[in-house]
């Protein structure tokens, strides 16, 4: 992403709205400019911003002379006056970053949009996770922080060497070049994402080894690790992984139930 | 994606109070067809999914790959600055439905969740469908919907550098959008705005709707944080 200069206005209403704080106005142009080794490409700044199409000359006029009278203008916050944010077109390493980050576009790997696959939410009718087993969704990032792959693999690699099942269809394990080993493509290990989903599946009696893992290795990060623990319900709707939760000490109060209606109806 | 998954509440805190208060007014239920399995005619599918959860008054609805009921405008003009219209639009959410994506609608009451679910229940559009919610609620809406739940996915919070996370109500408010397109600073800048009264708690939240990229932006919820936070040091 770039922000066009002789388009700018230095309004700062995009500031704010990065979600990596990566724009900041540059004093010596009086434009905003954008950290391009912050900046995750997300498009939150380019598409979640509403557009005017104003003539900058005409509204750096209004500015200096409202500056002049220390009137405070008081603008809607989420509008670019000129239309002044341009999306660059990305390359390999970096298309990896908005693949990642922007959710409206979907994954080669998976075919969905979003940053992993659609894990228990249609388990009803692709079984992926059966009773007996745990199925982790470890997201690295998440929330508005941000993760470098170089930490991701970390994870990666001291999961796989506990011997851990990576989900095939998941983005990341499709950018491992070795997934027995939990190692990542080299030369995207300095992209920044603005999140990436690692999931595994193990049986549930190593959950809490699996966890108390991952919360060590979270500490030697750069950044905030979100877990999310799934399983299939019994016949009842009964399942034993809310008691190993509770008992290893995490909060279980929120989640996703899946409601089992799904079934097949493709001809 | 989990973009629904992580929604903050005192329960994650890293240090939670002993008694935590009860989240009562966000519960969202979304639809998914899986390829080649129930993706037969799947955009009416989806349109049915939406137009009955409409019947129940969700504060939002949404569709993963265009958005919710507030979207950003490419074409406003100045005047936007004095009267902007804040009407959601519902209908172009379901209009704008082309293929596979999730859909989703959220409640502000538990009632308005369960009605829409037990009509669900009794279409049987055979997609899958989920309840994203305090884990009790799906719970006691399965018993009273004569549903048997069939999968489950815990949240188990935050670890990790959880210091470089911002305060609790800039979590609740910016958390509400998973995919992380609603920045911290800019949900801050929101908080102050309504606590220096040059924006209501209404028009900040539509704001903050706008940013989130698939519609599962809970406003009612979000006011009542922004309420909250008006008075409090919070």
């Amino acid at each position: 992403m770039k922000i066009d200069p002789h388009k700018c206005v230095a309004c700062g209403n995009c500031l704010p709205v990065c979600p990596m704080g990566a724009i900041y106005i540059d004093p010596s142009l009086n434009r905003a400019r954008i950290n391009t080794d912050e900046c995750v490409e997300c498009f939150t700044c380019y598409r979640g911003m509403s557009k005017e199409h104003l003539n900058p000359t005409f509204v750096r006029a209004i500015r200096k002379t409202a500056q002049f009278f220390r009137f405070r203008f008081d603008p809607e916050p989420d509008i670019c006056p000129t239309d002044a944010i341009v999306p660059e077109e990305l390359s390999w390493p970096r298309l990896v970053r908005r693949a990642f980050s922007d959710p409206q576009v979907p994954h080669e790997s998976t075919g969905i949009h979003g940053r992993g696959t659609a894990e228990v939410k249609t388990n009803d009718v692709t079984d992926r996770v059966k009773q007996g087993e745990a199925g982790f969704v470890v997201e690295f990032g998440r929330p508005g922080i941000g993760a470098r792959f170089r930490d991701i693999e970390r994870v990666t690699r001291a999961l796989a060497e506990l011997g851990v099942e990576f989900e095939s269809n998941n983005p990341v394990t499709s950018l491992m070049t070795d997934p027995a080993r939990g190692l990542i493509r080299p030369e995207i290990l300095n992209e920044k994402v603005l999140s990436a989903i690692v999931e595994i599946k193990t049986r549930l009696e190593d959950v809490p080894s699996v966890l108390k893992l991952i919360k060590e290795l979270s500490r030697q990060l750069a950044t905030v690790v979100s877990l999310g623990v799934s399983t299939r319900c019994g016949g009842a709707g009964e399942e034993p992984l809310q008691e190993i939760l509770e008992r290893q000490g995490y909060p279980t109060y929120r989640g996703k139930t899946n409601l089992g209606l799904g079934r097949v109806t493709n001809q | 994606m989990t973009n629904t998954l992580h929604r903050y509440s005192e329960h994650y805190a890293s240090e939670s109070p002993p008694n935590p208060q009860a989240v009562k007014d966000d519960f969202i239920v979304f639809a998914m067809a899986s390829r080649g399995i129930n993706d037969d005619d799947l955009v009416e599918k989806y349109r049915v999914f939406l137009r009955l959860a409409l019947k129940h008054h969700p504060v939002n609805i949404g569709d993963a790959t265009k958005g919710g009921m507030l979207r950003p405008r490419q074409d406003l003009n100045p005047k936007a600055h004095w009267k902007r219209s804040q009407a959601p639009n519902p209908e172009a959410v379901i209009a704008g439905i082309e293929g596979h994506t999730t859909v989703a609608a959220v409640f502000d009451n538990y009632e308005a969740m369960k009605n829409f679910v037990n009509e669900i229940h009794s279409v049987n559009l055979g997609i899958s469908v989920n309840i994203s919610a305090p884990i009790e609620a799906a719970e006691r809406c399965c018993r009273e919907t004569g549903i048997t739940r069939h999968s489950v996915e815990y949240s188990l919070g935050f670890c990790g550098r959880v210091d470089r996370l911002p305060d609790a109500t800039v979590l609740e408010l910016s958390t509400m959008c998973g995919h992380g397109m609603l920045s911290a600073q800019l949900v801050k800048k929101m908080i102050d705005w309504v606590k220096e009264n040059r924006r209501t708690p209404a028009e900040v939240s539509s704001t903050m709707s706008r940013f989130c990229s698939c519609g599962v932006f809970n406003t009612s919820r979000a006011e009542r944080i922004l309420n909250e936070a008006r008075t409090k040091n919070r």
